[in-house]
């Protein structure tokens, strides 16, 4: 076979998924109006909307860093009992329909005694904002986990023991020479979990509801304006979910790419 | 002083058994063996990096059997070089004194000091990344020796180097027992390094020691 008939099989065969998503997006925009697109983005549901969205993914994605950074780090490089157990258990959010994860939230915080006590003495969770950023935290963890695991995996471990050698406790070394070579991971990591935040759905309706005004964000405003027949606004949403996820996509390579002699 | 008495690990189905070693104060030992026998795990349980089953090593008179790598106050230079590349040379250079707050006078002199000697000054403030394998090599020599360790524990560190490099390199691990005032235990295949530098040669066979000394 000819060189060029071979790469047009491939981009054919390839490029058929990046014609669908650009087609999906297209088709998105040519239904909308500007004028559709503004007002809506204007009403007060979207606007408290918008801003539980933009709160509740960057709490999540920090959160997910905090347990997703030092998983990582132990699965990659240290053996320990127990450790393909922890393994799976970590797969469990990927693998499970984002529905159920709300569902086991919900029985977790309202059929246990340990729920019911930590909502009756510490703080309401259930149908509350926490419930939002613990619903879209369940899924976005475990991506920040696995990504973490991954740049440890690629990162030597060399360079951690040569600062060992130099003078480094075990923290030092982490902190001064693993975390910033592993800084990219962390990046790509961060923006994955935000990112997952952002189109979570199943969970949060489940767990936290969608009440406007309260814990509605905008996977469930889309929803919502879905259900009550208003195409125009859930497409308008959608395309503002659709250009903030692009624009934090970007902006974490952007941020990840610096430093490397890239950017 | 390197002293080590009787070294055993196990891991998996590799294994080692009394890898005993002694290398005098200023002495240039080469350790010799074919690939996977386990010279690097010796270099690394000396460095305190691997644990081992049984044994006693002995660093400059002090016993650190059971010290963490820090606390061994001795160079490690890896087989890659190993450099910290979100740093830059200089940062890489100074990094054993930084940890330990030294001012920063001491610091740049001692940068500058070991920068002129390693002919890398040019590279002091470029990242290190893309430096070619002599400089990668220079720099991590350099980087161990900042903090004037009685020890220094090298990992083939010639192999990957093209034969005019290494013959500078050659040149210049010369005159390390006196510019650094250090003992030096030096992994390779070399036989020609190990002729060239060592004045012990140790042998590494299925496990154990079997070439004593040649010379001392």
């Amino acid at each position: 076979m000819k060189e060029w008939r071979y790469y047009l099989c491939l981009s054919l065969l390839g490029g058929s998924y990046v014609v669908l998503i650009v087609a999906m997006v297209g088709a998105d925009l040519f239904f909308t109006t500007s004028e559709s697109f503004f007002s809506t983005l204007r009403e007060p549901d979207t606007r408290y909307a918008i801003n539980l969205t933009l709160i509740s993914c960057s709490v999540t994605a920090i959160l997910s860093l905090w347990v997703g950074v030092p998983m990582g780090y132990l699965l990659a490089r240290t053996q320990f009992w127990g450790k393909t157990i922890v393994d799976t258990i970590l797969d469990i959010p990927i693998i499970l329909p984002p529905l159920i994860l709300g569902l086991s939230l919900l029985i977790l915080f309202n059929q246990t005694q340990i729920g019911v006590w930590f909502q009756e003495h510490l703080f309401r969770v259930q149908f509350e904002i926490p419930a939002v950023i613990l619903a879209q935290f369940s899924v976005s963890a475990a991506f920040a986990v696995r990504t973490m695991r991954i740049t440890f995996e690629q990162t030597s471990p060399r360079t951690e023991q040569v600062a060992l050698t130099l003078g480094c406790t075990r923290s030092q070394a982490f902190w001064r020479v693993v975390l910033p070579e592993a800084w990219r991971g962390v990046m790509t990591a961060g923006t994955l979990a935000w990112a997952r935040s952002l189109g979570e759905f199943g969970p949060i309706l489940i767990f936290a509801g969608a009440t406007p005004m309260r814990t509605e964000v905008l996977s469930t405003t889309v929803w919502l304006r879905f259900n009550s027949a208003d195409l125009p606004g859930a497409v308008a949403v959608s395309i503002f979910m659709i250009l903030v996820g692009v624009a934090v996509l970007i902006l974490a390579r952007l941020l990840g790419l610096r430093g490397t002699g890239v950017v | 002083m390197i002293d080590v008495d009787n070294l055993g690990l196990r891991q998996g189905a590799f294994q080692l058994h009394g890898i005993s070693m002694h290398v005098p104060r200023g002495k240039y030992a080469i350790l010799m063996g074919k690939t996977g026998c386990g010279k690097t795990t010796i270099l690394e349980a000396i460095a305190g990096l691997r644990r081992f089953t049984t044994g006693k090593i002995v660093l400059n008179g002090r016993d650190v059997t059971h010290a963490t790598p820090a606390e061994r106050n001795l160079g490690y230079v890896p087989q890659d070089g190993a450099l910290f590349t979100t740093m830059t040379v200089r940062e890489n250079l100074a990094f054993a004194l930084t940890i330990r707050s030294r001012p920063t006078k001491q610091i740049d002199e001692r940068v500058a000091q070991l920068a002129d000697w390693l002919r890398v000054t040019h590279l002091l403030d470029r990242r290190a990344v893309g430096l070619s394998g002599g400089e990668t090599q220079r720099i991590a020599l350099g980087r161990a020796l900042a903090n004037h360790p009685p020890v220094l524990l090298m990992d083939e560190p010639l192999s990957s180097l093209d034969e005019e490099t290494r013959e500078r390199m050659i040149e210049l691990l010369k005159e390390l027992p006196r510019q650094a005032e250090v003992t030096v235990l030096h992994i390779t295949h070399s036989q020609a390094e190990a002729d060239r530098l060592g004045d012990i040669v140790f042998r590494l066979h299925e496990g154990r020691i079997i070439t004593e000394p040649l010379a001392a």
